[in-house]
């Protein structure tokens, strides 16, 4: 197996102020199946390619944003062995084990804090209930999509202020490699870290900002660009809340756009990218050009883009 | 029906719908004066005070409107409807605190840690 240790973003649990509506948003406009409902009210979705039983969990609370984000690992003894190393490292806090079945059709989870103050769980084992199309002998795409119908949740980006701690766990416990960066006052500053636990630009992201544990975005995959330009007129259709796009990421390549759920998280849907290798050097913007680095074609940032999280 | 929104120290006023939220009233008429956010109750970028007027309000974050501000008049314009003429006070700020302009390379993004942790607290 190539990818070894943390192979992927397993799934993002949400808070959301209104649970039907969420629900709709999540099924209807983004197009991604519930797969089940526990007895806490929690409502299980996946994405039409996945094969675990969900990737998005969302609650009804009083407020929005991220309750935590897990990864998947390769193997119980990877389980074990990043638990331990987690245990021990002083910027892991708030670490505990979360009982098999506390998720639905999940095996046990170590839940830990990272430095920003995002919690953030491992687990090795999620019941595979499998893709639409099957395995065997499969055709390219199920018949009954709705909405942008994206392949998988991809990646979140977060903010929070410890990035340089943060950055440490990901890279030096977890085995993560920083793809791209951002850097200010001439290097000496790294102030937004793209970090990939696979051979995608990215699995995960940080920005750094004067916050702990805020959700920027969830993001989910599209197939190419014609699917993002779909998912604007989706986005109208609806009258979903648009946040901007379409456009292109300089960082990343990602074709993009971005809107809101009902409560107020932002979601994306991208496509393109770039395969990355663990032998390809890390891709460096400075501040002077963060406008092209996020905003390719505009060249310039937009306030709401960069202030409004939950 | 329509109603008169006024905001408290600005020449900025409009007319909102009955049944529009104030923030929808203000966005489809071209005009300007709340901050813009989520428009989902959720970032706290557009929270305003009610200064005079009968409204209700729809779900909106804890994190941004507590129950002891929600019952000194303050909500987030996203989900405040109008039940007469109102008077705001605009409280929320957007591209203040988290992102900081320059005007040498018009954005700067804030590099010291530990200016406030709370949530989406947006005060200068």
């Amino acid at each position: 197996m190539a990818i070894t240790g943390v192979l992927r973003p397993g799934h993002v649990a949400l808070r959301v102020l209104d649970l039907d509506e969420s629900v709709t948003h999540y099924t209807e406009v983004l197009g991604l199946k519930e797969t089940g409902r526990d007895d806490q009210g929690r409502v299980y979705l996946k994405a039409w390619d996945e094969c675990d039983h969900h990737s998005i969990v969302l609650r009804a609370a009083d407020s929005a944003g991220m309750d935590y984000m897990g990864w998947k690992v390769d193997s119980d003894a990877t389980l074990d062995r990043l638990a331990a190393e987690l245990e021990a490292s002083p910027l892991a806090t708030d670490t505990q084990w979360i009982a098999e079945g506390e998720h639905m059709r999940c095996g046990k989870r170590f839940r830990f804090t990272v430095p920003t103050g995002h919690a953030m769980e491992l687990y090795a084992h999620k019941d595979i209930i499998g893709c639409e199309t099957g395995y065997d002998n499969p055709e390219p795409w199920p018949d009954d999509l709705k909405g942008m119908a994206p392949s998988r949740m991809d990646h979140c980006l977060l903010y929070g202020d410890d990035l340089d701690g943060t950055t440490d766990v990901f890279l030096n416990i977890l085995g993560f490699n920083l793809t791209e960066q951002i850097v200010a006052d001439g290097g000496k500053l790294r102030i937004a870290a793209f970090m990939a636990c696979s051979n995608k630009a990215h699995d995960v992201a940080f920005i750094r900002q004067p916050v702990k544990d805020k959700l920027h975005h969830v993001s989910f995959q599209l197939g190419n660009w014609n699917e993002v330009l779909k998912a604007a007129d989706i986005i109208s259709k609806r009258k979903v809340t648009l946040d901007l796009g379409p456009t292109r990421h300089g960082i990343t390549r990602g074709e993009t756009i971005y809107f809101f759920d009902p409560s107020g998280n932002r979601n994306e849907v991208f496509s393109g990218g770039y395969i990355w290798y663990p032998d390809k050097p890390t891709i460096t913007w400075t501040d002077d050009q963060i406008g092209p680095a996020i905003f390719y074609h505009d060249r310039k940032l937009n306030e709401a883009f960069l202030s409004v999280s939950t | 029906m329509t109603y008169a929104i006024s905001i408290k120290d600005s020449a900025q006023n409009f007319e909102c719908a009955d049944g529009d939220n104030v923030l929808q009233g203000m966005l489809c008429r071209g005009r300007e004066g709340i901050p813009v956010g989520c428009r989902g109750g959720g970032c706290g970028v557009c929270k305003v005070r009610v200064l005079e007027g009968q409204y209700r309000t729809k779900t909106m974050s804890a994190a941004c409107v507590n129950a002891e501000e929600r019952s000194a008049g303050y909500a987030l314009a996203c989900k405040l409807f109008p039940e007469s003429n109102l008077q705001l006070e605009v409280v929320g700020r957007i591209g203040r605190s988290l992102a900081r302009k320059s005007s040498s390379t018009g954005f700067h993004f804030y590099t010291s840690a530990g200016l406030n942790d709370g949530a989406n607290k947006l005060e200068d």
